[in-house]
């Protein structure tokens, strides 16, 4: 059978971008309950199960409210940007899941459907690109609110995103390498041939995840926020739907986040143990198979988001930049040389990668993991600029010198 | 660094991240499949592990005698030991000569809930009630007079007794 082209494209492609959003809508509006559920869950509570049967309808009633409470528009703010902010954090955060593959292709009347609103054959670069772009939503809003907590996210927000771009960028360019390939089709299609590249690049999987929580500001580094610190960071001074507008990119980040993991890592929509859902002839039941796995697999790093969420504190600022730059950046440029490196050693003309090349990048990884959870577990990694061993400057010193 | 940090040297085990890091996931799933303590309160009033104590000072309640008239021989002592100021008593005597009360009224939202009225009561008539949903459309439905005190139906407090402090 053969894709769909013409004429036909275009609506199916409108119908697709219709799907995809509204299931995004309908995922984010119940994460926000599995969030509060599982917050409560974890202390012991029972959370929201008020609304509807076990609280399913809470969503919908905080979405009422949102849209019922007054907008406010502070008089000493910069009106335009203040307005543009949340919408500059919103389209980037919806835009990024379009590359997104979710199921195999899916056969129609009119030709092959591909299950990804846009297959783009930059699609990781998109990816990247997009998702840097949402930093200007956070930005603008903790500036233009003119609210000095509101500015002090706002920068956090731009320090971290930035820096943590380029370890999430690094590490998955060893992706990129190992399957020879930049499209997340191409990718998908590589580790259903040999292994799940969580095995084979176990250490860009680690640095991946914990850049991706930097980069969607979720706890352990929801400094953007910090709500003890902070009032609210950088949405301090947003109500209603505007502050709905955030909330929404945050967690179509994170879905994005845990959606993108799930491709380049978890064999996206590839179904374990069986060659049967990713070769053709494809069928409908084949196409909800495959979307049935990429989901639970999305799912379970979404549950993984909430459980970190409840368990770790906030990194301080300097932890952070630490871990960002001191750790993350030159062990994701180290891991690119060595995945160079190997990928260049393992390749055989004529022959792409399979189980075989898969396993020995492992057991390589097994090692190198070793070593960087070792030097990552002392506390001088973690433990402040006073842990280091270097002799800082001391009040003691100056006291007695006065 | 132009602010020194005093640390304490402890050792990899105790201040490695990564290792706290897993102890803290695992404590945290643990805790996701332990039993809930809420009391889902509406519907629930007691659980296994809390009740409501008997010793609990609420809204008020006069006890009534085996006529179904109110114990209260109007001495005005209640009014006298509240610290709110919050009951109004204007006694009255029958033929036989014994003091009732005419007008009997506590303001529950002047009222402190201190329990004094049911201690220092010689006949045992007012007393605090173990009861705590109070609620009322207007502030007039918190001025409870003498039939509606006699008509609480909740349990009265047993207050704090010196004798047994911890109320076993």
């Amino acid at each position: 059978m053969n894709w769909v082209t013409g004429s036909a494209f275009v609506y199916i492609s409108a119908v697709k971008i219709l799907v995809v959003f509204t299931l995004l809508m309908i995922t984010i509006a119940f994460w926000t309950l599995v969030e509060r559920r599982g917050a409560a869950f974890i202390q012991n509570r029972l959370g929201p199960n008020r609304v509807g049967p076990g609280g399913l309808l809470q969503p919908v009633a905080d979405g009422l409210k949102n849209f019922f409470k007054e907008e406010t528009l502070p008089p000493f703010a910069d009106r335009a940007l203040f307005v543009l902010a949340p919408m500059m954090a919103f389209i980037p955060a919806f835009l990024t899941f379009s590359v997104i593959p979710f199921a195999s292709p899916l056969p129609t009347p009119w030709g092959l459907v591909g299950m990804q609103v846009a297959d783009l054959p930059i699609g990781f670069l998109f990816i990247l690109a997009i998702t840097s772009l949402g930093v200007y939503g956070f930005v603008l809003a903790g500036w233009s609110a003119n609210n000095k907590y509101a500015l002090l996210g706002g920068l956090r927000g731009s320090a971290q995103l930035v820096s943590y771009e380029i370890a999430m960028g690094l590490s998955a360019v060893a992706v990129l390498v190992f399957a020879g390939d930049i499209t997340l089709n191409g990718i998908i299609a590589r580790q259903q041939a040999s292994v799940w590249y969580v095995l084979p690049l176990f250490l860009a999987f680690f640095l991946f995840l914990v850049a991706a929580f930097a980069e969607t500001n979720r706890l352990p580094f929801d400094l953007p926020e910090a709500e003890s610190e902070l009032v609210a960071g950088y949405h301090t001074e947003y109500s209603a739907m505007k502050f709905s507008m955030f909330y929404l990119a945050e967690y179509s980040n994170m879905i994005t986040a845990s959606a993108l993991l799930v491709c380049l890592f978890f064999g996206g929509w590839d179904i374990p143990f069986t060659n049967w859902d990713n070769t053709p002839p494809w069928t409908v039941w084949k196409s909800l198979a495959t979307f049935a796995a990429f989901s639970a697999k999305t799912l379970f790093f979404l549950l993984f988001y909430v459980w970190v969420r409840w368990t770790l504190p906030r990194f301080r600022f300097d932890q952070l930049m630490d871990l960002g730059w001191k750790v993350l950046l030159p062990t994701a440029l180290g891991y690119v040389i060595f995945t160079a490196v190997a990928t260049w050693a393992l390749e055989v003309p004529g022959r792409a990668f399979g189980v075989r090349e898969g396993l020995i990048l492992a057991g390589a990884n097994v090692v190198l993991g070793y070593f960087f959870f070792r030097v990552l577990d002392r506390n001088r990694v973690l433990g402040g600029p006073a842990n280091r061993g270097r002799k800082v400057w001391r009040t003691s010193e100056t006291t007695r010198r006065l | 660094m132009p602010i020194s940090v005093k640390t304490v040297s402890r050792p990899t085990s105790e201040s490695s991240y990564v290792r706290a890091a897993l102890k803290g996931m695992a404590l945290t799933f643990k805790h996701l499949l332990q039993p809930k303590w809420t009391m889902q309160y509406p519907e629930e009033k007691e659980s296994a592990t809390w009740s409501i104590s008997s010793r609990y000072r609420g809204t008020h309640r006069m006890a009534v005698d085996e006529n179904g008239k109110a114990k209260c021989v109007a001495c005005g002592l209640c009014p006298q030991v509240c610290p709110a100021n919050c009951i109004k008593l204007i006694p009255g005597e029958d033929e036989q000569g014994n003091r009732y009360p005419l007008v009997y009224e506590i303001d529950e939202f002047r009222c402190v809930f201190c329990g004094y009225c049911q201690e220092v009561c010689p006949e045992e008539a007012i007393h605090v009630g173990v009861h705590y949903e109070n609620a009322e459309y207007d502030r007039e439905g918190f001025v409870y007079d003498l039939q509606r005190l006699m008509a609480q139906p909740h349990e009265m407090s047993t207050l704090w007794d010196p004798s047994d402090p911890k109320g076993e």
